[in-house]
C-alpha cells in the first residue's frame, strides 16, 4: 500500500510542468527525460551537451535539496531483486529511445501540445504497463 | 549561464517528482495494479503537469523565439510508424516491471538504492543501444 496523495501529488505535478514550459522557454526544447539522457552519451548531434548535462545533474540532486531544505528523508521503496532491475533498466533505456520518448515526453510534453504520436505512445506504453504489473502481481503472484 | 540554468530546471523537475511522490517506484507500481492496491496518484501528476505545461506552451509558443537559441525545436512528425507502437510497447514493459521511467529513475539516484544503481546504467545501456539501432535502420538503403 501507498498512501493516496492527491494534493502534493497535483502540485509537484504542476511543478513539473512548470519547469517543461520553462525549458521551452529558455531554450526551446522539450523536456523529455529520455531524449536529455540518452543524448548524453555519444554520437554528438549538437552543442546542447552542458544543457542536457546540467539539465540531469540537477535531477540527481533534487530529493537530496529536499532533504536539506525540510529536514525529512525522502521516502521509497526500490525492488532488491538486482537482476530484475538490470533487465528492466535494458528494457525501459531502449524502449524509452526507440518510441522516441517516455513518460515526460509523450505524457507530459506531448499531450500537452494535442500530439497524435504522444497520444498513441501513451496509451501504449500505460496499457503495456498495467498489463505487465496484473500479470506479475495477480498471475505469477506476488 | 545555460548549464546553471538548466540546472535549475532539472531540479525543479526533480522536486516535482519528489514532491508528488512519483520518485518512489512502489507509488508508480501500485498506480499499475487497478486490480490490488490501486494509489491513484499518478493520474493527478500527470493532470496537473499537462495543465500546466498546456497553458503555459500556449503563451511561451507565442513569442518569436526561446531566449536562447534561434527557434523552438518542437517535434513535427506525424506518421504512426511502427517504432510509435513497438518502443512504448517495450519502455511499459520495463516500466512496469521495476515502477522506475527515466526521469524518476535519475531523480532517485540520488538516494542511492542498490535497485536504482543498477537500473540506471542498465538503462543508459539501452538508450544507446536503441540509438545505435535507430542510426541503422536509418540508412538510405531503408528509406
Amino acid at each position: 500500500m501507498t498512501e493516496f496523495t492527491p494534493l502534493a501529488s497535483l502540485i509537484g505535478g504542476m511543478l513539473i510542468g512548470l519547469s517543461s514550459v520553462l525549458l521551452m522557454a529558455y531554450e526551446g526544447r522539450i523536456a523529455g527525460i529520455s531524449g536529455i539522457s540518452g543524448r548524453l552519451l555519444p554520437p554528438y548531434r549538437d552543442g546542447a551537451f552542458l544543457s542536457r548535462f546540467g539539465f540531469v545533474v540537477g535531477l540527481v540532486a533534487a530529493p537530496l535539496v529536499m532533504q536539506l531544505v525540510t529536514g525529512q528523508p525522502v521516502m521509497q521503496t526500490v525492488s532488491g531483486n538486482l537482476p530484475l532491475m538490470a533487465a528492466a533498466g535494458l528494457i525501459v533505456g531502449f524502449g524509452s529511445v526507440w518510441g522516441y520518448g517516455c513518460t515526460s515526453g509523450h505524457g507530459v510534453c506531448g499531450l500537452s501540445r494535442l500530439s497524435t504520436r504522444s497520444f498513441v505512445a501513451t496509451g501504449v506504453f500505460m496499457a503495456v504497463a498495467f498489463a505487465t504489473v496484473f500479470v506479475t502481481r495477480h498471475v505469477i503472484g506476488g | 549561464m545555460t548549464f546553471v540554468v538548466n540546472l535549475a530546471l532539472g531540479l525543479l523537475f526533480g522536486i516535482g517528482l519528489v514532491i508528488s511522490g512519483m520518485s518512489d517506484p512502489a507509488k508508480v507500481l501500485n498506480f499499475l495494479d487497478l486490480a490490488g492496491t490501486w494509489d491513484p496518484s499518478l493520474a493527478f501528476v500527470m493532470g496537473g503537469a499537462v495543465a500546466v505545461a498546456f497553458l503555459g506552451y500556449r503563451l511561451v509558443l507565442r513569442r518569436d523565439r526561446p531566449v536562447v537559441g534561434t527557434k523552438f525545436r518542437i517535434p513535427t512528425r506525424t506518421e504512426l510508424e511502427p517504432r510509435i507502437f513497438v518502443g512504448p510497447a517495450i519502455f511499459g514493459f520495463g516500466w512496469g516491471l521495476a515502477g522506475f521511467c527515466p526521469g524518476p529513475a535519475l531523480t532517485a539516484l540520488g538516494l542511492a538504492a542498490p535497485g536504482t544503481l543498477i537500473f540506471v546504467p542498465a538503462m543508459f545501456a539501452g538508450m544507446w543501444l536503441a540509438r545505435l539501432a535507430g542510426e541503422r535502420s536509418a540508412e538510405p538503403a531503408m528509406g
